[in-house]
């Protein structure tokens, strides 16, 4: 099956997400869209899948015009869609998953069930997926979710597969499984569409790349580029994809973390006897997947959560019963994980948002009174050292791009006297050009002998910044590692292989991995 | 109802599905300890044996009767030794204290059936305390009082679980209940056909989802906001139709209509339940159907399998064409309905005219008894007989007479369901949707 967009337009209000876009995917082929967030990647999938119509311009399917009056034409078309944040019911079993919306039934109107898990069956034979129909979707690992949602568009008959971020949530083993199951899927002549803003994979699996800059497409590009020219194309401006940093000069440890355990609301221990240090002028990288006890440190550091054990100390005092204000105080630089919901208050405007942590002392303030003259003053200054584009310091902050809204807190939380600094994933959600000013700024913060922690879930953000790295997995510390570590070695930790096996198993070349051999040698 | 939360896999990855994982470490978080049950069913247990055993007087005797209106089987009351009796009962609690215990140290779940069991001998060691001056303690009269009290929370518990297992949060049961108690009521009176009161208390509920639904679904109102005030509104339409209209001309719009008991052959001659249970009229059998029906459509059938992923994950239904906002609006009808059945029970399912505010509050509890049922048709049936068994129970011992005070009988079944909504429910997880207003592109 052909699949045509021709001049697709969509705009929400003011906004055009996709300008005049054409795109062709042909039968059997793996076609890259390649594009930044905010890029209009979603926004054109969502047109394809009927979730969205488009303003003007035409799908063609096998060249015959179609359109699409919701998801069900589009899946009745042929097309299926895996969503970036899965489409599962959380509590529903894999054959009660597979069967929402094209309930086989039995008679007054009661599911057959047997039939949906022989589906199941039958499919996950042919991949070779080891799916269980009457597993529940939460207990399945993501990877397994994902392959659930397969599933579900194969089960559909889908021609064309729409594959929206599909490794973001991804270990790099899983993401390597991934890749196996699209090529298979390619063999057998289903055409995938596959979303990304990762340079690595689309290198490594992708027939065709076309790339989207600001909802309009500006070029098509082979698997043979190296990643410095995707990004170019990507981003419209030269980028560096690494940071050049000077050798990290560490001095005192002057932070700790002692025998750290932390539960969560129900109990379950989410932060697991942790114990380690950073010293003065270094960046430690806690890295792993998402929701291995990363956030639960990260908050435990600040006093958001209580720890159920252990020490935290500080330039020799532990920061025991502490309040998050007191923390604040003692220099503890914090960039929450999630911008939107702790770091920003949206309604505010920029500078309000800048003296979020400090409006209550000097100089900001005297006695119960704000300064406002200094606020503003203070403001202009920050917006100008940290390059932050907006028309006026009184807007508010959600009138800014994600990466400029990074750029106020970070203007924020480094813009004093730190004894120490505690980004979560500081680059999520931003474009390849604030990732490169934020991880300068970042490095510049080492450089001035503040003691560093940086908790990413992405590898190369690990890889650019760390001096060491400590991998955490199911709320323990696997191993912490040197910045030099082979990147294979710590895919398979973030799985929980432990540091020497890990090691042992990439020297001995037994889990290279395809994303990796793709991006041997060039990288710039 | 487990001791024991169960064991969950958190968030982290399964070591198995990476082909590096073979080898991973087993480091699976693991769930403290959790002292809450064994504490209180400890506590209970040793009040029990003291307050009813080892420190009441004795020589004192309870007679358990059993009478019933027919004659085919009866069984012969039948007297115990009060303290004696308390002391053995005192002794099996504690018991059962202990086995909780245990099972706590060896992290071993125990099922339903524990609390049940407790529950069951807790309260009869209660009852023939209580009942010890008095003498006698009419069993059969205690379940049917009770399951009379219970049918409309039942009805209301069904209606609450079925808007909220499609995402809408239905607080106007209480409105809804009166409403079908008022149309019920007039209706029947007018038409003198008691039969006609149980078409139009339906039809009553449902008007009062529409309302719900249209500000819910169309306006993104919030829903528990429009659920009390429609609650005022009811309370106010039916007062002042009552004060005018009916209290004018009772005799033709608020006369006494009865639904009349439909005994069940053979099934109403089992001793004890059988009068209890099948000596009904057919309101009451409708509950039965009702409480199954949706047992088994909500989990096995297409429209049960929609109406759950619509109120837990609302855009994966709409991803698979489903059409979210209208099987909401359905669904909560439907809903309506169901409540406006268990309104007519206040009046002409008990033979009784309508009066000012009869539902009295049964409509919040309703939704108690939903969420001790976990949003389960069963488990809301259950949590409402407790209700209304306690309710009764304080009926029933103001009646023969106890030690304890009438005031503090009164207040026993809203300390249950505080109690229960409060601790005993362990982990309750409502549809991860409800209350939010489904907005599509």
């Amino acid at each position: 099956m052909k699949l045509e967009l021709s001049g697709i337009t969509k705009r929400f209000g003011p906004l055009v997400a996709n300008r005049d876009i054409d795109l062709v995917v042909e039968p059997g082929e793996i076609h890259a869209l390649l594009g930044e967030n905010g890029a209009g990647k979603s926004t054109l999938m969502n047109v394809i899948y009927g979730l969205y119509r488009p303003d003007g311009g035409q799908i063609l399917i096998d060249d015959r015009p179609v359109t699409f009056s919701g998801p069900g034409d589009a899946v009745a078309a042929g097309i299926g869609m895996v969503h970036q944040h899965f489409m599962l019911v959380p509590v529903f079993t894999v054959a009660e998953s597979l069967a929402l919306g094209y309930e086989p039934t039995k008679g007054m109107g009661l599911l057959d069930l047997a039939s949906a898990r022989e589906t199941v069956r039958t499919i996950s034979e042919r991949f070779g997926f080891d799916i269980d129909p009457d597993a529940i979707i939460e207990d399945l690992p993501v990877g397994a979710q994902q392959r659930v949602e397969i599933i579900k568009a194969l089960s559909r008959d889908a021609e064309i597969l729409i594959l929206d971020e599909p490794t973001a949530v991804l270990t790099p083993q899983e993401t390597d499984e991934l890749i196996e199951i699209m090529k298979q899927l390619r063999e057998q002549g289903t055409s995938i569409v596959f979303i990304t803003h990762k340079l690595r994979e689309v290198r490594a699996v992708a027939d065709k790349i076309t790339v989207i800059r600001r909802g309009a497409v500006v070029g098509e590009a082979s698997p043979e580029s190296s990643e410095s020219e995707l990004a170019g194309l990507m981003v419209g401006r030269d980028v560096h994809l690494t940071t050049d940093k000077e050798p990290a000069r560490p001095q005192d440890e002057t932070f700790s973390v002692e025998g750290l355990t932390v539960l969560d609301k129900a109990g379950f221990v989410v932060v697991d006897d942790l114990s380690f240090g950073v010293r003065q002028g270094e960046i430690l990288a806690v890295a792993g997947v998402q929701g291995n006890g990363q956030t639960e440190l990260a908050e435990a550091i600040i006093g958001l959560r209580e720890p159920h054990s252990g020490t935290i100390s500080l330039d020799g005092r532990r920061l025991g019963g502490d309040s998050v204000k007191a923390r604040l105080a003692s220099g503890i630089g914090f960039v929450p994980e999630d911008r939107s919901s702790d770091g920003v208050i949206a309604g505010f405007s920029i500078r309000e948002n800048m003296i979020l942590d400090q409006y209550d002392r000097p100089p900001y303030a005297s006695g119960l009174a704000l300064k406002p003259a200094v606020i503003r003053e203070k403001a202009l200054e920050k917006v100008e050292e940290f390059d932050i584009r907006l028309t006026s310091i009184d807007d508010p902050i959600s009138t800014l791009s994600g990466g400029n809204q990074q750029k106020v807190v970070l203007s924020r939380e480094l813009g004093r006297e730190l004894s120490l600094l505690v980004a979560s994933q500081p680059t999520r959600g931003l474009d390849v050009g604030s990732i490169e000013f934020v991880h300068k700024r970042i490095i510049a913060e080492r450089d001035a002998g503040t003691p560093c922690i940086i908790v990413s879930t992405e590898l190369d953000e690990v890889l650019n910044l760390a001096d060491r790295i400590a991998v955490m997995y199911r709320g323990r510390i696997v191993g912490i590692v040197p910045a030099d570590t082979p990147r294979d070695a710590l895919g398979l930790m973030m799985a929980g292989v432990p540091e020497d096996e890990a090691l042992a198993r990439v020297a001995d070349g037994s889990a290279v991995t395809t994303v990796s051999q793709a991006a041997e040698g060039d990288l710039p | 109802m487990s001791t024991v939360a169960p064991d969950r896999t958190p968030q982290p990855r399964d070591p198995s599905s990476g082909p590096g994982g073979a080898a991973a470490p087993a480091a699976a978080p693991v769930k403290q300890r959790a002292w809450k049950y064994p504490v209180v069913y400890s506590v209970l247990a040793l009040a029990s044996l003291l307050v009813f055993g080892l420190l009441a007087g004795g020589g004192k005797q309870t007679t358990f009767t059993f009478a019933s209106r027919n004659d085919f089987f009866t069984i012969p009351p039948l007297p115990v030794p009060s303290k004696a009796t308390c002391v053995a009962l005192g002794l099996v609690l504690v018991v059962l204290a202990a086995v909780s215990i245990w099972a706590t140290f060896t992290r071993r779940r125990l099922g339903v059936w524990f609390p049940l069991l407790f529950g069951i001998v807790f309260v009869f060691a209660f009852l023939t305390w209580s009942a010890a001056g008095a003498g006698r303690m009419p069993v059969t009269a205690l379940l049917a009082g009770a399951l009379a009290l219970s049918v409309p929370l039942i009805f209301g518990a069904m209606c609450g679980l079925v808007g909220e297992r499609s995402g809408i949060i239905n607080i106007a049961i209480e409105g809804q209940l009166l409403a079908g108690a008022f149309l019920a009521a007039v209706v029947a009176s007018a038409l003198q056909n008691p039969y006609a009161g149980l078409f139009a208390a339906p039809i009553a509920g449902a008007l009062v989802a529409v309302v719900l639904t249209f500000f819910a679904v169309r306006y993104w109102v919030d829903q528990i906001i429009i659920g009390v005030v429609l609650n005022v509104l009811v309370v106010g339409v039916t007062s002042f139709l009552f004060s005018t209209v009916l209290t004018q001309d009772p005799a033709t719009w608020n006369a006494r209509q009865q639904l009349p008991n439909l005994p069940i052959p053979l099934l109403s001659d089992i001793p004890v339940i059988g009068p209890v249970l099948f000596n009904q009229n057919i309101l009451v059998y409708l509950m039965y159907v009702v409480v199954v029906a949706l047992q088994i459509f909500i989990f096995r059938s297409k429209w049960g399998l929609r109406m759950r992923a619509i109120g837990e994950h609302p855009k994966a239904a709409d991803t698979v064409g489903i059409n979210v906002n209208r099987n909401r609006v359905l669904n909560t009808l439907l809903a309506g309905a169901i409540a406006g059945l268990g309104g007519a029970f206040f009046t002409i399912g008990s033979g009784l005219a309508f009066g000012k505010e009869m539902s009295a509050g049964q409509g919040y509890i309703a939704l108690a008894a939903m969420i001790l049922g976990k949003w389960n048709p069963m488990g809301a049936l259950f949590a409402a007989l407790l209700f209304g068994f306690s309710k009764n129970l304080a009926n029933v011992l103001s009646a023969i007479g106890t030690p304890v005070p009438s005031q503090l009988l009164l207040m026993l079944p809203y300390v249950v369901t505080v109690l229960a909504v409060a601790g005993f429910v362990g982990r309750v997880r409502a549809p991860a949707a409800e209350g939010k207003p489904y907005i599509s592109q």
